[in-house]
């Protein structure tokens, strides 16, 4: 071999080996490597290295052109959610920035796995007041799990592997990545990707102590009346059918929060309800008469515990959870099993005694048919001229079969969402439940049917979330996401509405809303829609959206001045909840 | 449950903005950090913070927990004094002529085991360590003495025993019931720090 043959084939070695790669491929090969095939993104300065480089990705990678930075964020949680997956936004510098702040604050809360990538002005331009220049780590750090700047491109596969890592396991979270223009721009050689499966400093679940598991069989067996409640720690840790099956072999009532919402199908003979403020009656009063409280995957929240120190102090607490940080935070435990449920619950249910507590059951029901007798019968078939929220929802499941996907905003509507909707299938409940972010609904509705596009997506909106954010109609109107969006409009803020009545004297403060005609509205955006005010239209008009071959809107005229009941109101115990 | 003074000892990762991150932590809480001090550790690459708060131990508990979730952070410990060796430094500038002058100067300083770090015409400046009751005493007095400029270090702290601190551990077995992950080059050095 002569010396110029031998160089040429050391240079074919050397490509063979080494890519040069920039910074912004790098970031879309780091996507492709961690299975992402979605992007809810918005270009601007400080990202568009990344957003040229996107230009030959087109094949492998699909970009959903949102029209406002929390719309793409909120629909990077709907996808996460219905699909199981990490959501995935991009967004440039400033203000595309600042505008995840409200959709990383909802998924911290609310526990989904996110990984949102962000342009930031070129390194050398850092702290100078710089165009687009904020400093979104420091803004972003008590809303994410974990964020990080990125001044040098040959990081950037790490530091992704290690965003995606730190967003899915363990109690899941967002993470927001800051890249600098520069970074973007600058050529490396690229070595490959490594997807990251430890970090030393991070412990994302505690390793299972057999002990306690003992100890809790132990207490639970014991009981005469044991309550099981159970949050979306049984989704986020696929244990649905190990939840299933603990609850079968126990015979334990099971009641869910809301964001627990569809890990346990809503007909399951054991299933007695939602827990919290506007939950069911029985679950709520029973929560003060159980002997053994069996929680898993919750967090008790303000909003499902009422007065703290009126809840379940007659019970003994097992309560399992991934997150150490949420055992004793609000409720002591007596035994805590950490760990994943999804380890921990088929441990629990191998040293349970088979039970039958169908005498305790009972007592639930017979609270149920209280409240079917005072509430739920005549919101789900009033007699009034005028709907009701309940009503409509009825017929939403009578014609879904309970197998769609529930999308909410946040309200009124929501928590009547919530109360009766039927879910058949897990991951079918998308709603921003511990931040109550109003806007939420529409563009978590896009994400959600990205995340499962053979399933009906039904977004659940009051007449004021939708104005929040009814932009994102555009994003519909260009991509074409199947989303059915079904307005209820009280033409009133009326959750708000709602408190000021039963405890501000009825001084309604800026609670009285306009709406513009949303059919009109959806029409500028080429979706079909149709407006009822009447109940005999009722049934054809949601058949005629769920029916429809693509988005559409309806809007349907219910009862200004409905309340949402039971209730627990604020600074009460949950069994001090008024049906009235 | 009564406040009282605690130490926080954290080891962490040496990353960016770390301080940011946990003093997040305390200032969400409306908490006031007293002190913080951050330094290397016994172990290469792994940072050390000393927090001082005063606070009731169910708080402190809690806020350990919050503090143990931040990625970076490898562990948080909490300790009561007694449970400590810690110390605090001092500076003190005073005018060299008073030093001179007048006898109890030198005599307290004397007393507070204080040394002289700079001796200039116009004024001397003396470092002391030790703890916070000692160094507010001298400051007291001092001040008496036209002292022109004064600055105490924050709380640096060693935990007395790991024995001890092994069993006190073990009290707190039923509410912390993880053992110690093995997880890190560290810990198969089966250093008592981390294993505690």
């Amino acid at each position: 071999m002569s010396t110029l043959e031998k160089m040429e084939v050391k240079l074919e070695e050397q490509t063979a080996e080494q890519t040069t790669l920039s910074g912004s491929q790098a970031v879309l090969e780091a996507l492709i490597h961690e299975g992402v095939d979605t992007i809810f993104g918005y270009p601007g300065g400080a990202i568009m290295p990344i957003y040229d480089a996107l230009y030959d990705y087109n094949e492998k990678l699909t970009h959903i052109l949102v029209r406002h930075e929390q719309g793409g964020i909120h629909a990077a949680q709907g996808y996460a959610r219905t699909s199981g997956r990490v959501g995935v936004a991009f967004a440039t510098s400033g203000p595309g920035a600042t505008n995840l702040v409200t959709g990383l604050a909802d998924a911290m809360i609310d526990s989904n796995p996110i990984v949102c990538v962000t342009g930031q002005v070129f390194a050398s331009l850092l702290g100078t007041d710089a165009f687009q220049e904020t400093d979104i780590i420091n803004i972003t750090t008590p809303v994410t799990k974990w964020n990080y700047q990125v001044t040098d491109a040959t990081e950037i596969p790490s530091v992704l592997a290690k965003a995606f890592h730190i967003a899915q396991t363990g109690r899941p979270g967002p993470v927001l990545i800051d890249i600098t223009k520069s970074a973007q721009l600058q050529l490396f050689e690229y070595e490959g990707y490594t997807k990251c499966d430890h970090i030393r400093s991070y412990r994302p679940k505690p390793i299972v102590r057999q002990e306690y598991i003992a100890q809790a069989a132990e207490l639970i067996n014991q009981a005469k009346k044991p309550f099981v409640i159970f949050g979306q720690g049984i989704i986020l840790g696929r244990a649905e059918q190990d939840l299933k099956n603990f609850i079968e072999k126990g015979g334990f009532p099971a009641a869910t929060t809301v964001m627990g919402l569809s890990a346990l199908e809503t007909n399951h003979p054991q299933h007695v309800g939602m827990l919290g403020m506007h939950g069911n009656y029985a679950p709520n009063v029973m929560t003060n008469e159980c002997d053994v409280l069996i929680a898993i995957g919750m967090r008790f929240d303000d909003r499902v515990t009422g007065r703290l120190d009126k809840y379940a102090k007659q019970a003994k607490v097992v309560h399992l959870d991934i997150d150490p940080a949420e055992i004793d935070k609000n409720v002591k435990a007596t035994v805590p099993v950490w760990g994943d449920c999804k380890e921990t619950l088929p441990l629990l249910t191998e040293l349970l005694q088979e039970n039958d507590h169908s005498a305790w059951l009972a007592q639930f029901r017979e609270l149920e048919k209280e409240e079917i007798k005072e509430v739920i019968h005549n919101e789900l078939n009033p007699t009034s001229d005028v709907m009701t929220m309940g009503e409509v929802v009825r017929v939403l499941n009578e014609l879904s079969g309970g197998d769609a996907i529930i999308v909410t905003d946040v309200g009124q509507h929501q928590m009547v969402a919530c109360r009766y909707a039927q879910f058949n299938n897990s991951k079918s409940n998308v709603t921003s439940g511990g931040l109550g972010t109003m806007g939420f609904g529409l563009p978590a509705a896009i994400g959600a049917w990205y995340g499962a596009p053979h399933r009906d997506v039904v977004a659940i909106i009051g007449d004021g979330g939708i104005q929040m954010t009814i932009q994102e109609l555009g994003t519909i109107m260009q991509f074409g996401a199947k989303v059915k969006i079904l307005i209820l409009n009280n033409e009133f803020l009326g959750m708000v509405r709602q408190w000021q009545q039963l405890f501000h004297d009825k001084r309604y403060s800026f609670v009285n809303i306009t709406s513009p005609d949303f059919v009109a509205v959806a029409k500028g955006y080429y979706i079909e829609g149709n407006k009822i005010s009447e109940r005999k239209d009722l049934q054809t008009a949601v058949k005629t959206m769920l029916d429809h071959d693509g988005a559409y809107l309806l809007e349907v005229m219910v009862g200004k001045e409905n309340n949402v009941f039971p209730m627990v109101a604020q600074g009460t115990s949950v069994s001090e909840i008024r049906l009235k | 449950m009564e406040k009282q003074e605690y130490t926080i000892t954290l080891y962490t990762e040496n990353s960016i903005g770390m301080i940011g991150r946990i003093s997040g932590i305390f200032s969400r809480r409306k908490i006031n950090i007293e002190s913080l001090n951050t330094s290397p550790s016994e172990v290469e690459n792994i940072h050390r913070f000393t927090i001082l708060i005063t606070e009731s131990e169910e708080v402190v508990r809690k806020l350990c927990r919050q503090i143990e979730k931040q990625v970076e952070v490898l562990k948080a410990y909490y300790n009561t004094d007694e449970e400590l060796i810690w110390q605090e430094q001092a500076l003190y500038k005073v005018p060299t002529d008073i030093i001179a002058e007048k006898a109890p100067v030198e005599r307290l300083l004397r007393e507070y085991g204080a040394s002289a770090v700079v001796i200039r015409n116009d004024y001397t400046v003396f470092e002391t360590a030790g703890h916070r009751e000692e160094i507010d005493k001298l400051t007291a007095e001092l001040t008496k003495y036209r002292l022109i400029e004064f600055v105490r270090g924050a709380r640096i702290a060693i935990i007395k025993d790991s024995a001890g601190f092994h069993s006190k551990l073990k009290q707190f077995e039923r509410e912390e019931p993880a053992p110690e992950v093995v997880e890190n080059e560290f810990l198969d050095q089966g250093d008592n720090v981390f294993t505690m």
